[in-house]
């Protein structure tokens, strides 16, 4: 993915922005997003929403497939704990990002690229305020260069 | 007492036990270690017959962890006519702990099997000794006091056990395998019952001080080199799934290259997979053709489980592993919140 670099509507400068690509999950998190949205709660325009049906559903895989395609971050969400529609899917979920996120540190890379929040339908002001940190901490981190192929 | 008299011990009480059990028919047949075709090496052989116990060795070369041959089971451990045999596995600690683990994860049924526990005194870490010798071949290998010698054509060389050992023996806590209290008659030989397994993890205490960027180049340059034979997935007794994420093409998850983030990622999701299941036997990294050093990563997996979720694997058939549980009040200190 080519790095973004996006023109300052105020004074022409241009910067570099983050692509975050955000799980979100359907019950709380999309419809949070949503809140956000017609509540016209400001929030970066760098998240790319993918709905999933649960936090449980979200493998490993996708989050490690988003950083070797070369998203400069990953942001996860779902309900609280103890609020998952299926009951139970957002506490194995925990289990699982806890894991991953240490292993990540592990093998060095920035543990800040990937991150993990709860948010459930009614907190639009939570989502937005999570979402602006997230992209602060991964513009921080700058472009996510560590899986590009040679050729 | 030196090593091969220590050997010598295990191998004859070994034989006693295995002679006995073929004898009483407490089981069909045996799988244990044999002398391997090549220095260096041990084979795993399966017995059936009282004459051929004595063919069962233990030195510090029997590195291939059993429980692999049982999940799915080899032919020879399945009869036509009486479906599933009742089979002996010659279990150091870790052979012990791989198979309570996989009766947790219901992969085999602990009244199927009967664990022959041996008190291991560590496997040597022949990549290392291999790499030292270099291109030179290995005729004959030898255990003398507390000495590994390793003869050649005109060479002869002698390596200090202690520090030739696997990295994971240097750190094992487990060395007989575990006594199942709901199945006491599971283990016969040496069994030890485990409770409470204190570990520092100081090993790898100084590569996780490292920045992000250190640890990045350090595990890349020992990644780089990986072929992706999948020989580390085809040692690990855990590693049963029919069909692997990386042989998966609908849909293609990940590339199939050699390059680095390929390389890199299959060993990021393989570790993943194996979060509170590693038994620590160290065969995925005593198998690598190319040396890598696997063993760091299993150890932050063990620390991982154990800090989180006060979980050693294989010591409980019982106990769900931590992966497919779960608890209302796990700490989730890495969650975004806002300030």
């Amino acid at each position: 993915m080519t790095e973004e670099v996006v023109e300052s509507k105020q004074d022409g400068s241009k910067k570099w922005e983050p692509k975050i690509i955000a799980f979100l999950c359907n019950w709380c998190s999309y419809a949070g997003a949503d809140l956000a949205g017609v509540s016209r709660i400001q929030y970066p325009p760098n998240i790319r929403i993918v709905r999933v049906p649960c936090s449980g559903r979200i493998n490993a895989y996708f989050i490690i497939k988003s950083l070797t395609d070369g998203w400069d971050g990953v942001l996860i969400s779902g309900c609280h704990p103890g609020d998952c529609h299926y009951i139970s899917g957002n506490l194995v979920a925990r289990r699982r990002f806890a894991i991953l996120k240490e292993l990540l540190e592990f093998f060095g890379i920035e543990p800040g690229r990937v991150n993990f929040m709860w948010a459930s339908a009614a907190e639009g002001e939570r989502f937005a305020v999570l979402v602006r940190k997230a992209t602060e901490i991964v513009k921080k981190l700058g472009p996510n260069t560590k899986f590009e192929k040679k050729w | 007492m030196g090593l091969e008299t220590e050997n010598k011990d295990i191998e004859t009480n070994l034989r006693e036990v295995a002679k006995g059990l073929l004898k009483d028919k407490k089981v069909d047949v045996i799988i244990g270690y044999m002398e391997g075709t090549l220095p260096m090496l041990s084979q795993p052989i399966i017995i059936d017959s009282e004459e051929d116990v004595d063919k069962l060795i233990w030195n510090n070369l029997c590195y291939v962890n059993l429980a692999k041959y049982l999940v799915p089971r080899v032919p020879k451990f399945v009869d036509s006519e009486k479906g599933n045999l009742k089979v002996g596995v010659v279990s150091k600690g870790c052979v012990g702990r791989a198979l309570i683990h996989l009766a947790s994860e219901n992969k085999i049924k602990l009244d199927e099997i009967k664990i022959i526990g041996i008190p291991c005194n560590g496997v040597v870490n022949r990549q290392r000794i291999e790499m030292e010798i270099g291109e030179k071949e290995i005729l004959e290998v030898s255990v003398s006091g507390n000495n590994v010698i390793v003869k050649g054509k005109d060479f002869e060389k002698e390596f200090p056990f202690d520090e030739y050992m696997n990295d994971l023996c240097k750190t094992c806590k487990i060395r007989k395998p575990p006594l199942v209290s709901k199945s006491p008659d599971l283990c016969v030989g040496e069994c030890e019952e485990y409770s409470n397994i204190v570990d520092d993890f100081s090993d790898i205490a100084e590569f996780e001080a490292l920045t992000p960027e250190e640890k990045w180049n350090q595990i890349t340059e020992e990644l780089s080199v990986c072929t992706r034979c999948y020989a580390c997935r085809e040692a690990c007794p855990m590693c049963y799934c029919n069909l692997c994420f990386v042989d998966q093409n609908k849909p293609v998850w990940f590339g199939k290259t050699t390059d680095l983030p390929d390389v890199f990622v299959y060993h990021l999701i393989r570790a993943m997979h194996m979060a509170g299941r590693c038994v620590a036997c160290g065969a995925c990294s005593l198998v690598c053709p190319m040396g890598i050093d696997l063993n760091k990563i299993n150890r932050k997996l063990e620390k991982i489980v154990k800090e989180r979720f006060d979980f050693t694997s294989g010591l409980d058939p019982d106990v769900l592993p931590p992966m497919v549980d779960f608890k209302m009040e796990d700490a989730q200190e890495f969650m975004l919140e806002e300030d």
